[in-house]
Protein backbone atom coordinates (compact mmCIF):
# COMPACT_ATOMS: atom_id res chain seq x y z
CA UNK A 1 0.00 0.00 0.00
CA UNK A 2 1.13 3.51 -0.55
CA UNK A 3 2.73 5.49 2.16
CA UNK A 4 0.65 8.41 3.51
CA UNK A 5 2.17 11.17 5.96
CA UNK A 6 0.26 13.39 8.00
CA UNK A 7 -1.04 16.09 5.90
CA UNK A 8 0.33 19.35 6.42
CA UNK A 9 -2.39 21.28 4.65
CA UNK A 10 -5.73 20.84 3.30
CA UNK A 11 -4.01 21.11 -0.47
CA UNK A 12 -0.79 18.12 0.81
CA UNK A 13 -3.78 16.26 2.00
CA UNK A 14 -5.76 16.01 -1.80
CA UNK A 15 -2.03 15.66 -2.85
CA UNK A 16 -1.39 12.45 -1.78
CA UNK A 17 -4.35 11.22 -2.38
CA UNK A 18 -5.55 12.63 -5.81
CA UNK A 19 -2.09 14.03 -7.46
CA UNK A 20 -3.50 17.20 -7.60
CA UNK A 21 -0.05 19.29 -8.27
CA UNK A 22 0.54 16.61 -11.53
CA UNK A 23 -2.94 17.20 -12.56
CA UNK A 24 -1.84 21.04 -12.53
CA UNK A 25 1.10 21.10 -14.30
CA UNK A 26 -0.11 18.18 -17.23
CA UNK A 27 -2.87 20.18 -17.96
CA UNK A 28 -2.06 23.91 -17.45
CA UNK A 29 1.22 25.42 -16.26
CA UNK A 30 3.45 22.86 -18.08
CA UNK A 31 0.73 22.37 -21.06
CA UNK A 32 2.69 24.45 -23.74
CA UNK A 33 1.26 26.90 -26.26
CA UNK A 34 3.51 28.19 -28.81
CA UNK A 35 3.83 32.22 -28.70
CA UNK A 36 3.55 32.62 -32.35
CA UNK A 37 -0.59 32.65 -32.59
CA UNK A 38 -3.11 35.13 -32.92
CA UNK A 39 -7.15 35.79 -31.71
CA UNK A 40 -7.98 32.92 -33.61
CA UNK A 41 -6.57 30.39 -31.65
CA UNK A 42 -8.82 31.53 -28.83
CA UNK A 43 -12.25 30.18 -30.81
CA UNK A 44 -11.71 27.15 -29.00
CA UNK A 45 -12.17 28.51 -25.83
CA UNK A 46 -14.70 30.52 -26.89
CA UNK A 47 -16.36 27.24 -28.56
CA UNK A 48 -15.97 25.64 -24.72
CA UNK A 49 -17.98 28.92 -23.22
CA UNK A 50 -20.56 28.77 -25.52
CA UNK A 51 -21.29 25.34 -24.93
CA UNK A 52 -21.43 26.02 -21.21
CA UNK A 53 -24.03 28.26 -22.22
CA UNK A 54 -26.03 26.03 -23.99
CA UNK A 55 -26.10 23.72 -21.03
CA UNK A 56 -26.79 26.17 -18.20
CA UNK A 57 -29.74 27.41 -20.21
CA UNK A 58 -31.08 24.42 -21.68
CA UNK A 59 -31.22 22.94 -17.97
CA UNK A 60 -33.62 25.73 -17.23
CA UNK A 61 -35.60 25.08 -20.00
CA UNK A 62 -36.17 21.61 -18.87
CA UNK A 63 -38.06 22.34 -16.08
CA UNK A 64 -40.88 23.58 -18.07
CA UNK A 65 -40.66 22.62 -21.26
CA UNK A 66 -42.64 19.57 -22.32
CA UNK A 67 -42.67 17.14 -24.73
CA UNK A 68 -45.66 16.40 -25.69
CA UNK A 69 -47.68 17.40 -28.81
CA UNK A 70 -50.65 19.24 -27.85
CA UNK A 71 -48.81 21.08 -24.98
CA UNK A 72 -44.83 21.82 -26.27
CA UNK A 73 -45.68 24.98 -28.17
CA UNK A 74 -47.65 26.79 -25.05
CA UNK A 75 -44.75 25.35 -22.64
CA UNK A 76 -42.43 26.85 -24.93
CA UNK A 77 -44.28 30.04 -25.97
CA UNK A 78 -46.74 31.20 -23.02
CA UNK A 79 -45.53 28.95 -19.83
CA UNK A 80 -41.50 30.05 -20.98
CA UNK A 81 -41.86 32.98 -22.37
CA UNK A 82 -44.32 35.10 -19.77
CA UNK A 83 -44.91 33.17 -16.97
CA UNK A 84 -41.51 32.13 -16.02
CA UNK A 85 -39.38 35.17 -14.37
CA UNK A 86 -36.48 35.08 -16.63
CA UNK A 87 -38.11 32.46 -18.89
CA UNK A 88 -37.27 34.76 -21.75
CA UNK A 89 -33.52 35.10 -20.72
CA UNK A 90 -32.36 31.01 -20.85
CA UNK A 91 -34.64 30.86 -23.90
CA UNK A 92 -33.06 33.52 -25.97
CA UNK A 93 -29.24 32.86 -24.17
CA UNK A 94 -30.15 29.29 -25.55
CA UNK A 95 -31.34 30.27 -29.31
CA UNK A 96 -28.61 32.94 -29.84
CA UNK A 97 -25.81 30.38 -28.64
CA UNK A 98 -27.28 27.73 -30.70
CA UNK A 99 -26.71 30.12 -33.47
CA UNK A 100 -23.79 31.78 -32.82
CA UNK A 101 -21.86 28.25 -31.75
CA UNK A 102 -22.22 28.00 -35.41
CA UNK A 103 -20.62 30.66 -36.26
CA UNK A 104 -17.60 30.62 -33.98
CA UNK A 105 -17.55 26.81 -35.60
CA UNK A 106 -16.71 27.44 -39.28
CA UNK A 107 -14.60 30.24 -38.33
CA UNK A 108 -12.05 27.41 -36.24
CA UNK A 109 -12.63 25.12 -38.91
CA UNK A 110 -11.02 27.73 -41.41
CA UNK A 111 -8.81 28.68 -39.27
CA UNK A 112 -7.68 25.50 -39.39
CA UNK A 113 -7.74 25.05 -42.81
CA UNK A 114 -5.96 28.59 -43.21
CA UNK A 115 -3.10 27.65 -41.19
CA UNK A 116 -2.75 24.09 -42.57
CA UNK A 117 -3.85 22.61 -38.84
CA UNK A 118 -4.99 19.62 -39.97
CA UNK A 119 -1.79 18.22 -41.26
CA UNK A 120 1.37 16.03 -40.06
CA UNK A 121 0.47 14.42 -36.82
CA UNK A 122 -2.90 16.77 -36.30
CA UNK A 123 -5.27 14.40 -38.76
CA UNK A 124 -6.93 13.13 -35.45
CA UNK A 125 -8.15 16.77 -34.03
CA UNK A 126 -9.62 17.47 -38.02
CA UNK A 127 -11.23 14.50 -37.30
CA UNK A 128 -12.41 14.49 -34.09
CA UNK A 129 -13.35 18.09 -34.64
CA UNK A 130 -15.61 17.48 -37.62
CA UNK A 131 -17.37 15.03 -35.59
CA UNK A 132 -18.11 17.25 -32.85
CA UNK A 133 -19.61 19.76 -36.44
CA UNK A 134 -21.90 16.48 -37.00
CA UNK A 135 -22.77 16.10 -33.15
CA UNK A 136 -23.60 19.77 -32.85
CA UNK A 137 -25.76 19.80 -36.31
CA UNK A 138 -27.52 16.50 -34.81
CA UNK A 139 -28.07 18.65 -31.81
CA UNK A 140 -29.33 21.82 -33.19
CA UNK A 141 -31.78 19.86 -35.87
CA UNK A 142 -33.02 17.69 -32.82
CA UNK A 143 -33.73 21.20 -30.47
CA UNK A 144 -35.50 22.59 -33.37
CA UNK A 145 -37.79 20.10 -33.28
CA UNK A 146 -38.95 20.92 -29.47
CA UNK A 147 -41.00 23.72 -29.73
CA UNK A 148 -43.18 22.13 -32.10
CA UNK A 149 -43.86 25.29 -34.68
CA UNK A 150 -44.48 24.76 -38.35
CA UNK A 151 -40.91 25.20 -38.84
CA UNK A 152 -40.13 22.54 -36.35
CA UNK A 153 -42.70 20.25 -38.01
CA UNK A 154 -41.71 20.64 -41.77
CA UNK A 155 -38.15 20.80 -41.06
CA UNK A 156 -38.47 17.57 -39.55
CA UNK A 157 -40.76 16.05 -42.34
CA UNK A 158 -37.69 17.07 -45.06
CA UNK A 159 -34.80 16.22 -43.32
CA UNK A 160 -36.42 12.95 -42.28
CA UNK A 161 -37.36 12.05 -45.36
CA UNK A 162 -33.86 12.32 -46.83
CA UNK A 163 -33.30 8.82 -44.99
CA UNK A 164 -35.23 7.29 -47.75
CA UNK A 165 -32.69 7.94 -50.23
CA UNK A 166 -34.62 9.15 -52.79
CA UNK A 167 -35.12 6.22 -55.46
CA UNK A 168 -34.02 3.50 -53.23
CA UNK A 169 -37.75 4.42 -51.45
CA UNK A 170 -36.90 3.31 -47.97
CA UNK A 171 -39.90 4.28 -46.77
CA UNK A 172 -39.51 1.75 -44.19
CA UNK A 173 -36.11 3.67 -42.26
CA UNK A 174 -38.23 7.15 -42.27
CA UNK A 175 -41.31 5.45 -40.44
CA UNK A 176 -38.92 3.72 -37.87
CA UNK A 177 -36.83 6.51 -37.64
CA UNK A 178 -40.29 8.73 -36.65
CA UNK A 179 -41.93 5.94 -34.87
CA UNK A 180 -44.99 7.01 -37.25
CA UNK A 181 -45.88 8.28 -40.81
CA UNK A 182 -45.70 11.73 -40.31
CA UNK A 183 -43.98 13.24 -37.59
CA UNK A 184 -46.07 12.86 -34.09
CA UNK A 185 -45.91 12.29 -30.87
CA UNK A 186 -43.74 9.54 -30.99
CA UNK A 187 -41.12 11.72 -32.95
CA UNK A 188 -41.07 14.90 -30.57
CA UNK A 189 -40.73 12.43 -27.65
CA UNK A 190 -37.67 10.67 -29.17
CA UNK A 191 -35.89 13.56 -30.39
CA UNK A 192 -36.73 15.20 -26.97
CA UNK A 193 -34.28 12.35 -25.41
CA UNK A 194 -31.99 12.81 -28.42
CA UNK A 195 -31.27 16.48 -27.53
CA UNK A 196 -31.52 16.61 -24.07
CA UNK A 197 -29.28 13.23 -23.27
CA UNK A 198 -27.89 11.24 -26.18
CA UNK A 199 -26.18 13.96 -28.13
CA UNK A 200 -24.79 16.15 -25.38
CA UNK A 201 -23.19 12.77 -23.69
CA UNK A 202 -21.67 12.17 -27.36
CA UNK A 203 -20.60 16.06 -27.47
CA UNK A 204 -19.03 15.71 -23.91
CA UNK A 205 -17.19 12.46 -25.22
CA UNK A 206 -15.95 14.19 -28.20
CA UNK A 207 -14.61 17.15 -26.69
CA UNK A 208 -12.63 14.90 -24.29
CA UNK A 209 -11.61 13.25 -27.54
CA UNK A 210 -10.73 16.39 -28.97
CA UNK A 211 -8.80 17.70 -26.37
CA UNK A 212 -6.80 14.32 -26.25
CA UNK A 213 -5.87 14.45 -30.27
CA UNK A 214 -4.07 18.13 -28.97
CA UNK A 215 -1.66 16.64 -26.51
CA UNK A 216 0.95 15.09 -28.70
CA UNK A 217 0.98 17.38 -31.67
CA UNK A 218 0.19 20.42 -29.64
CA UNK A 219 -1.33 23.24 -31.36
CA UNK A 220 -0.25 24.53 -34.82
CA UNK A 221 1.39 28.14 -35.27
CA UNK A 222 1.40 31.30 -37.82
CA UNK A 223 4.03 30.12 -39.33
CA UNK A 224 3.08 26.29 -39.82
CA UNK A 225 7.23 26.04 -37.91
CA UNK A 226 7.46 22.40 -36.14
CA UNK A 227 8.35 23.57 -32.95
CA UNK A 228 10.74 21.07 -30.37
CA UNK A 229 8.47 21.06 -26.86
CA UNK A 230 10.57 19.49 -25.11
CA UNK A 231 13.43 21.69 -26.00
CA UNK A 232 11.76 24.91 -25.78
CA UNK A 233 9.98 24.18 -22.69
CA UNK A 234 12.90 23.20 -20.79
CA UNK A 235 14.43 26.40 -22.17
CA UNK A 236 11.07 28.26 -20.65
CA UNK A 237 11.65 26.72 -17.41
CA UNK A 238 15.21 27.65 -17.57
CA UNK A 239 14.41 30.84 -17.08
CA UNK A 240 14.63 31.87 -20.51
CA UNK A 241 10.91 32.89 -20.59
CA UNK A 242 11.53 35.72 -24.00
CA UNK A 243 13.64 33.79 -25.73
CA UNK A 244 11.73 30.15 -25.39
CA UNK A 245 9.48 29.55 -28.17
CA UNK A 246 6.27 28.01 -26.14
CA UNK A 247 4.30 29.43 -23.22
CA UNK A 248 2.02 28.05 -20.30
CA UNK A 249 -1.12 27.12 -21.28
CA UNK A 250 -2.21 28.20 -17.45
CA UNK A 251 -1.96 31.01 -16.92
CA UNK A 252 0.02 32.73 -19.44
CA UNK A 253 -1.95 31.92 -22.60
CA UNK A 254 -5.31 31.48 -20.70
CA UNK A 255 -5.49 35.04 -19.57
CA UNK A 256 -5.14 35.74 -23.73
CA UNK A 257 -8.09 33.48 -23.93
CA UNK A 258 -10.30 35.15 -21.44
CA UNK A 259 -9.14 38.21 -22.53
CA UNK A 260 -11.24 37.39 -26.48
CA UNK A 261 -13.76 35.09 -24.39
CA UNK A 262 -14.11 38.67 -22.43
CA UNK A 263 -14.96 40.43 -25.99
CA UNK A 264 -16.94 37.61 -26.88
CA UNK A 265 -18.73 37.36 -24.13
CA UNK A 266 -20.08 41.49 -24.38
CA UNK A 267 -20.79 40.44 -28.32
CA UNK A 268 -23.06 37.78 -27.36
CA UNK A 269 -25.07 38.84 -24.37
CA UNK A 270 -25.21 41.86 -26.96
CA UNK A 271 -27.37 39.94 -29.56
CA UNK A 272 -28.94 38.30 -26.52
CA UNK A 273 -30.28 41.32 -24.89
CA UNK A 274 -30.98 43.60 -28.01
CA UNK A 275 -30.86 41.34 -31.37
CA UNK A 276 -32.22 37.90 -30.29
CA UNK A 277 -34.66 37.90 -33.40
CA UNK A 278 -32.08 36.22 -36.02
CA UNK A 279 -32.30 33.22 -33.78
CA UNK A 280 -36.14 32.53 -33.64
CA UNK A 281 -37.84 32.13 -36.67
CA UNK A 282 -41.37 34.26 -37.05
CA UNK A 283 -42.71 31.37 -38.92
CA UNK A 284 -41.98 29.16 -35.79
CA UNK A 285 -44.27 31.21 -33.62
CA UNK A 286 -47.33 29.13 -35.19
CA UNK A 287 -47.93 26.12 -33.99
CA UNK A 288 -47.31 22.58 -35.94
CA UNK A 289 -50.05 22.03 -38.47
CA UNK A 290 -49.72 19.06 -40.19
CA UNK A 291 -52.13 20.06 -43.39
CA UNK A 292 -50.13 23.57 -44.00
CA UNK A 293 -46.84 23.56 -45.50
CA UNK A 294 -44.90 27.11 -44.77
CA UNK A 295 -44.75 29.17 -47.81
CA UNK A 296 -40.60 28.93 -47.51
CA UNK A 297 -38.65 26.26 -45.65
CA UNK A 298 -35.32 27.01 -44.86
CA UNK A 299 -33.16 25.78 -42.30
CA UNK A 300 -31.19 27.58 -40.16
CA UNK A 301 -28.46 29.91 -41.59
CA UNK A 302 -25.66 27.38 -40.67
CA UNK A 303 -27.29 24.88 -42.73
CA UNK A 304 -28.36 26.77 -45.56
CA UNK A 305 -24.77 25.87 -47.65
CA UNK A 306 -25.31 22.32 -47.76
CA UNK A 307 -28.83 22.32 -48.39
CA UNK A 308 -28.47 24.31 -51.36
CA UNK A 309 -26.49 21.82 -52.76
CA UNK A 310 -29.20 19.47 -52.50
CA UNK A 311 -31.89 21.66 -53.69
CA UNK A 312 -30.82 22.56 -57.71
CA UNK A 313 -30.76 18.56 -58.72
CA UNK A 314 -32.85 15.71 -59.46
CA UNK A 315 -33.71 14.03 -56.22
CA UNK A 316 -30.96 11.22 -56.45
CA UNK A 317 -28.27 13.26 -57.96
CA UNK A 318 -29.09 15.98 -55.11
CA UNK A 319 -29.14 13.28 -52.16
CA UNK A 320 -25.68 11.89 -53.52
CA UNK A 321 -24.20 15.49 -53.67
CA UNK A 322 -25.40 16.37 -49.88
CA UNK A 323 -24.30 13.97 -48.92
CA UNK A 324 -20.92 14.44 -50.69
CA UNK A 325 -21.26 17.49 -49.04
CA UNK A 326 -21.46 16.55 -45.52
CA UNK A 327 -18.38 14.11 -45.44
CA UNK A 328 -15.97 15.96 -47.82
CA UNK A 329 -14.75 17.97 -45.31
CA UNK A 330 -13.61 15.17 -42.92
CA UNK A 331 -11.51 13.73 -46.09
CA UNK A 332 -9.72 17.17 -46.05
CA UNK A 333 -6.45 15.57 -44.28
CA UNK A 334 -6.06 13.04 -46.81
CA UNK A 335 -7.23 15.29 -50.03
CA UNK A 336 -4.33 18.05 -49.46
CA UNK A 337 -1.34 16.03 -51.11
CA UNK A 338 1.32 18.98 -50.42
CA UNK A 339 3.48 18.51 -47.44
CA UNK A 340 3.42 22.18 -46.72
CA UNK A 341 2.03 23.47 -43.11
CA UNK A 342 2.03 27.24 -43.82
CA UNK A 343 -0.62 29.69 -44.31
CA UNK A 344 -2.75 28.93 -47.30
CA UNK A 345 -1.46 32.96 -48.64
CA UNK A 346 1.92 31.18 -49.22
CA UNK A 347 0.98 27.84 -51.02
CA UNK A 348 -0.05 28.86 -54.71
CA UNK A 349 -2.74 27.42 -56.11
CA UNK A 350 -4.09 26.56 -52.75
CA UNK A 351 -4.51 30.22 -51.85
CA UNK A 352 -6.96 30.55 -54.67
CA UNK A 353 -8.66 27.42 -53.80
CA UNK A 354 -8.94 28.77 -50.05
CA UNK A 355 -10.47 31.66 -50.74
CA UNK A 356 -12.87 30.80 -53.56
CA UNK A 357 -14.02 27.63 -50.98
CA UNK A 358 -14.78 30.51 -48.20
CA UNK A 359 -16.42 32.91 -50.68
CA UNK A 360 -18.58 30.22 -52.45
CA UNK A 361 -19.83 28.44 -48.81
CA UNK A 362 -21.22 32.39 -48.36
CA UNK A 363 -23.00 32.57 -51.97
CA UNK A 364 -24.73 28.69 -51.16
CA UNK A 365 -25.87 30.26 -47.91
CA UNK A 366 -27.39 33.36 -49.41
CA UNK A 367 -28.82 31.64 -52.41
CA UNK A 368 -29.99 28.55 -49.54
CA UNK A 369 -32.18 31.47 -48.37
CA UNK A 370 -33.45 33.11 -51.53
CA UNK A 371 -36.77 31.29 -53.13
CA UNK A 372 -35.82 28.32 -55.42
CA UNK A 373 -36.03 30.28 -58.52
CA UNK A 374 -35.05 32.12 -62.10
CA UNK A 375 -31.57 33.78 -61.40
CA UNK A 376 -31.08 32.25 -57.87
CA UNK A 377 -31.80 28.68 -59.08
CA UNK A 378 -28.97 29.33 -61.75
CA UNK A 379 -26.46 30.47 -59.68
CA UNK A 380 -27.00 28.21 -56.84
CA UNK A 381 -26.67 25.35 -59.06
CA UNK A 382 -23.09 26.60 -60.55
CA UNK A 383 -22.32 27.58 -57.02
CA UNK A 384 -23.14 24.03 -56.11
CA UNK A 385 -21.26 22.43 -59.23
CA UNK A 386 -18.22 24.69 -58.37
CA UNK A 387 -18.12 23.50 -54.66
CA UNK A 388 -17.88 19.75 -55.67
CA UNK A 389 -15.21 20.79 -58.77
CA UNK A 390 -13.15 22.19 -55.89
CA UNK A 391 -12.70 18.93 -53.80
CA UNK A 392 -12.46 17.26 -57.15
CA UNK A 393 -9.79 19.18 -58.21
CA UNK A 394 -7.61 19.57 -54.26
CA UNK A 395 -5.74 16.36 -54.54
CA UNK A 396 -4.38 17.56 -57.94
CA UNK A 397 -3.34 20.95 -57.33
CA UNK A 398 -1.81 20.52 -53.93
CA UNK A 399 0.01 17.28 -55.53
CA UNK A 400 2.20 19.67 -57.78
CA UNK A 401 2.42 22.52 -55.30
CA UNK A 402 5.96 23.56 -54.58
CA UNK A 403 7.56 22.81 -50.82
CA UNK A 404 8.03 26.24 -48.91
CA UNK B 1 1.48 -21.02 -20.79
CA UNK B 2 -1.45 -23.25 -18.90
CA UNK B 3 -2.83 -20.08 -17.55
CA UNK B 4 -2.53 -18.19 -20.43
CA UNK B 5 -4.80 -21.11 -21.89
CA UNK B 6 -7.75 -21.01 -19.37
CA UNK B 7 -7.32 -17.32 -19.35
CA UNK B 8 -8.18 -17.36 -23.22
CA UNK B 9 -11.05 -20.02 -22.74
CA UNK B 10 -12.41 -17.62 -20.15
CA UNK B 11 -11.93 -14.54 -22.44
CA UNK B 12 -13.47 -16.32 -25.59
CA UNK B 13 -16.55 -17.62 -22.87
CA UNK B 14 -16.94 -13.96 -22.14
CA UNK B 15 -16.98 -12.87 -25.71
CA UNK B 16 -19.41 -15.48 -26.66
CA UNK B 17 -21.74 -14.93 -23.74
CA UNK B 18 -21.03 -10.78 -24.70
CA UNK B 19 -22.12 -10.89 -28.23
CA UNK B 20 -24.93 -12.93 -27.76
CA UNK B 21 -26.14 -10.18 -25.44
CA UNK B 22 -24.91 -7.14 -27.64
CA UNK B 23 -27.39 -8.91 -30.95
CA UNK B 24 -29.82 -9.19 -28.03
CA UNK B 25 -30.39 -5.83 -27.38
CA UNK B 26 -29.48 -4.24 -30.37
CA UNK B 27 -32.72 -6.25 -31.86
CA UNK B 28 -34.31 -5.32 -28.54
CA UNK B 29 -33.74 -1.44 -29.40
CA UNK B 30 -34.13 -1.64 -33.28
CA UNK B 31 -37.97 -2.75 -32.26
CA UNK B 32 -38.37 -0.10 -29.68
CA UNK B 33 -38.13 2.66 -32.41
CA UNK B 34 -40.65 0.67 -34.36
CA UNK B 35 -43.83 2.54 -34.65
CA UNK B 36 -46.35 1.47 -32.03
CA UNK B 37 -49.26 -1.06 -33.04
CA UNK B 38 -51.74 1.77 -32.43
CA UNK B 39 -50.26 4.13 -35.13
CA UNK B 40 -49.82 0.91 -37.09
CA UNK B 41 -52.95 0.22 -37.02
CA UNK B 42 -54.63 3.76 -37.92
CA UNK B 43 -57.71 3.46 -39.58
CA UNK B 44 -59.72 3.90 -43.27
CA UNK B 45 -60.93 6.81 -44.22
CA UNK B 46 -64.15 7.12 -46.19
CA UNK B 47 -64.49 10.08 -48.44
CA UNK B 48 -68.40 11.30 -50.42
CA UNK B 49 -67.19 12.08 -53.61
CA UNK B 50 -70.35 13.86 -54.36
CA UNK B 51 -69.74 16.84 -52.28
CA UNK B 52 -66.79 18.33 -53.94
CA UNK B 53 -66.79 21.24 -56.61
CA UNK B 54 -64.74 21.49 -59.71
CA UNK B 55 -61.03 22.36 -60.14
CA UNK B 56 -61.61 23.23 -56.44
CA UNK B 57 -59.00 21.24 -54.03
CA UNK B 58 -59.98 20.06 -50.92
CA UNK B 59 -57.41 18.67 -48.39
CA UNK B 60 -58.65 15.30 -46.48
CA UNK B 61 -56.70 13.45 -44.19
CA UNK B 62 -55.38 9.94 -43.99
CA UNK B 63 -53.20 8.19 -41.25
CA UNK B 64 -51.97 11.89 -40.38
CA UNK B 65 -51.41 12.85 -44.48
CA UNK B 66 -53.10 14.91 -46.09
CA UNK B 67 -55.00 13.73 -49.28
CA UNK B 68 -55.71 15.89 -52.30
CA UNK B 69 -58.98 15.68 -53.92
CA UNK B 70 -59.70 17.72 -57.11
CA UNK B 71 -62.81 17.35 -59.10
CA UNK B 72 -61.66 17.51 -63.21
CA UNK B 73 -63.90 20.00 -65.27
CA UNK B 74 -65.28 19.07 -68.85
CA UNK B 75 -62.57 20.60 -70.06
CA UNK B 76 -59.32 19.19 -68.08
CA UNK B 77 -60.81 15.48 -68.94
CA UNK B 78 -61.00 16.57 -72.66
CA UNK B 79 -57.23 17.94 -72.72
CA UNK B 80 -55.58 15.00 -70.90
CA UNK B 81 -52.89 13.19 -72.11
CA UNK B 82 -53.68 9.08 -72.04
CA UNK B 83 -50.70 9.76 -68.88
CA UNK B 84 -53.19 12.04 -67.24
CA UNK B 85 -55.90 10.02 -67.93
CA UNK B 86 -54.00 6.89 -66.48
CA UNK B 87 -54.11 8.64 -63.06
CA UNK B 88 -57.55 9.26 -63.05
CA UNK B 89 -60.68 7.79 -60.43
CA UNK B 90 -63.80 7.84 -61.56
CA UNK B 91 -66.69 7.69 -59.88
CA UNK B 92 -70.19 8.85 -61.33
CA UNK B 93 -68.80 9.29 -64.48
CA UNK B 94 -67.04 12.23 -62.64
CA UNK B 95 -63.08 12.31 -62.99
CA UNK B 96 -61.02 12.94 -60.03
CA UNK B 97 -57.49 13.23 -58.94
CA UNK B 98 -57.06 11.60 -55.29
CA UNK B 99 -53.63 11.62 -54.18
CA UNK B 100 -51.27 11.91 -51.20
CA UNK B 101 -50.47 15.28 -50.69
CA UNK B 102 -46.97 15.16 -50.33
CA UNK B 103 -44.45 16.27 -52.59
CA UNK B 104 -42.14 12.98 -53.57
CA UNK B 105 -39.01 14.80 -53.21
CA UNK B 106 -39.13 15.64 -49.72
CA UNK B 107 -42.96 15.79 -48.27
CA UNK B 108 -43.64 19.08 -48.15
CA UNK B 109 -47.37 20.19 -49.24
CA UNK B 110 -47.25 21.73 -52.62
CA UNK B 111 -49.96 24.57 -53.24
CA UNK B 112 -52.57 24.17 -55.76
CA UNK B 113 -53.19 27.25 -58.21
CA UNK B 114 -56.49 26.98 -59.88
CA UNK B 115 -56.10 29.46 -62.67
CA UNK B 116 -53.02 27.79 -63.73
CA UNK B 117 -54.11 24.23 -62.91
CA UNK B 118 -50.74 22.85 -61.28
CA UNK B 119 -49.13 22.32 -57.99
CA UNK B 120 -46.15 24.39 -57.00
CA UNK B 121 -43.96 22.95 -54.23
CA UNK B 122 -42.29 25.70 -51.98
CA UNK B 123 -39.67 23.88 -50.88
CA UNK B 124 -37.54 23.34 -53.98
CA UNK B 125 -39.45 24.55 -56.75
CA UNK B 126 -41.13 21.67 -57.59
CA UNK B 127 -44.00 21.54 -59.86
CA UNK B 128 -46.92 19.17 -60.95
CA UNK B 129 -49.91 19.07 -63.69
CA UNK B 130 -53.60 18.88 -62.51
CA UNK B 131 -53.47 15.10 -62.40
CA UNK B 132 -50.92 15.17 -59.65
CA UNK B 133 -48.02 14.13 -62.47
CA UNK B 134 -44.82 16.04 -62.13
CA UNK B 135 -43.65 18.47 -64.61
CA UNK B 136 -40.29 20.32 -62.79
CA UNK B 137 -37.59 18.17 -60.80
CA UNK B 138 -36.48 17.95 -57.83
CA UNK B 139 -39.64 15.92 -57.10
CA UNK B 140 -38.66 12.34 -58.89
CA UNK B 141 -42.64 11.12 -59.86
CA UNK B 142 -45.81 12.27 -59.55
CA UNK B 143 -47.68 12.45 -56.26
CA UNK B 144 -48.26 8.99 -54.98
CA UNK B 145 -51.88 7.30 -54.86
CA UNK B 146 -53.33 5.86 -51.53
CA UNK B 147 -54.74 2.62 -51.94
CA UNK B 148 -58.50 2.74 -52.32
CA UNK B 149 -61.68 1.17 -53.05
CA UNK B 150 -64.62 2.45 -54.98
CA UNK B 151 -67.83 1.94 -52.94
CA UNK B 152 -70.97 3.45 -55.04
CA UNK B 153 -70.12 7.24 -54.54
CA UNK B 154 -67.73 6.76 -51.70
CA UNK B 155 -64.17 6.35 -51.68
CA UNK B 156 -62.76 4.46 -49.00
CA UNK B 157 -58.88 4.94 -48.15
CA UNK B 158 -56.40 2.54 -46.96
CA UNK B 159 -58.15 -0.63 -49.00
CA UNK B 160 -56.75 -2.10 -52.12
CA UNK B 161 -59.80 -2.07 -54.72
CA UNK B 162 -59.02 -3.70 -57.74
CA UNK B 163 -58.50 0.03 -59.56
CA UNK B 164 -55.94 0.59 -57.34
CA UNK B 165 -54.10 -2.73 -57.87
CA UNK B 166 -54.00 -1.75 -61.21
CA UNK B 167 -52.52 1.58 -61.18
CA UNK B 168 -50.36 0.07 -58.86
CA UNK B 169 -49.27 -2.82 -61.12
CA UNK B 170 -48.62 -0.60 -64.11
CA UNK B 171 -46.53 1.16 -62.18
CA UNK B 172 -48.67 4.30 -62.17
CA UNK B 173 -48.12 5.31 -58.38
CA UNK B 174 -45.79 3.45 -56.27
C1 LIG C 1 -27.15 19.55 -22.85
C2 LIG C 1 -27.47 20.69 -23.14
C3 LIG C 1 -28.81 21.12 -23.67
C4 LIG C 1 -30.06 21.02 -23.07
C5 LIG C 1 -30.38 20.44 -21.71
C6 LIG C 1 -30.98 21.61 -23.99
C7 LIG C 1 -32.36 21.73 -23.80
C8 LIG C 1 -33.27 22.32 -24.66
C9 LIG C 1 -34.69 22.46 -24.46
C10 LIG C 1 -35.48 21.96 -23.26
C11 LIG C 1 -35.21 23.11 -25.54
C12 LIG C 1 -36.68 23.48 -25.80
C13 LIG C 1 -37.01 24.89 -25.40
C14 LIG C 1 -36.79 25.89 -26.54
O1 LIG C 1 -37.11 25.59 -27.69
O2 LIG C 1 -36.30 26.97 -26.27
C15 LIG C 1 -34.11 23.37 -26.44
C16 LIG C 1 -34.20 24.02 -27.65
C17 LIG C 1 -33.19 24.17 -28.57
N1 LIG C 1 -31.88 23.77 -28.43
FE1 LIG C 1 -31.10 22.91 -26.76
N2 LIG C 1 -30.30 22.02 -25.11
C18 LIG C 1 -28.95 21.73 -24.95
C19 LIG C 1 -27.90 21.96 -25.82
C20 LIG C 1 -28.04 22.47 -27.10
C21 LIG C 1 -26.97 22.63 -28.05
C22 LIG C 1 -25.52 22.23 -27.87
C23 LIG C 1 -27.54 23.18 -29.19
C24 LIG C 1 -26.96 23.56 -30.53
C25 LIG C 1 -25.81 23.62 -30.96
C26 LIG C 1 -28.94 23.35 -28.93
C27 LIG C 1 -29.85 23.88 -29.84
C28 LIG C 1 -31.20 24.10 -29.59
C29 LIG C 1 -32.11 24.75 -30.51
C30 LIG C 1 -31.78 25.29 -31.92
C31 LIG C 1 -33.35 24.79 -29.86
C32 LIG C 1 -34.63 25.43 -30.38
C33 LIG C 1 -34.65 26.81 -29.76
C34 LIG C 1 -35.88 27.62 -30.02
O3 LIG C 1 -36.59 27.37 -30.99
O4 LIG C 1 -36.08 28.51 -29.21
N3 LIG C 1 -29.21 22.92 -27.65
N4 LIG C 1 -32.96 22.87 -25.87
S1 LIG D 1 -40.15 18.88 -51.06
FE1 LIG D 1 -41.15 19.59 -52.84
S2 LIG D 1 -39.54 20.21 -54.09
FE2 LIG D 1 -38.49 19.42 -52.34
Amino acid sequence: MAHFTKATSVKDWLNQRLAIDTIEKVMGSEYWIPKNINFLWAMGMVLVITFVLLLVSGIFLLMYYQPNIETAFYSVNFTIMRDVDFGWLWRHVHGVAASVVFLIIYIHMFTGIYYGSYKKGREMIWISGMLLFVAFSAEAFSGYMLPWGQMSYWAGMVITNLFSGGSLHADGLVEWIRGDYVPAQAFLTRFFMLHVLLIPLAILGLIALHFGSLRIPHVNNQDGEEIDFEKESKRYLNGDKAGSKVMRFANDFMSKDMMVVGVYLIFFFYLVFYNYGFAMDPVNFDPADGLKTPAHIYPEWYFLWSYEILRPFSVDIGLIAFGFAQVIFVLLPFLDRSPNTVAANRRGLFRIWFWMMLINMIILTAMGKLPPSGIYSTIGFFAAILFIAQWIALPFITMFEKKV
Amino acid sequence: MENNGRRGFMGKAFGAVAAVGAVGSLVAMKKSWDPLPSVKAAGFTTLDMTIYEENQLVTEKWRGKPIFVLKKTAEMVAKQTEKQKARDIIIGGSHYMVSIGLCTHLGCIPAYNATEQGFLCACHGGQFDFSGDVTKVPPPRGFDIPPFKIDGTKLVLGEAGPEYTKMKETGITL
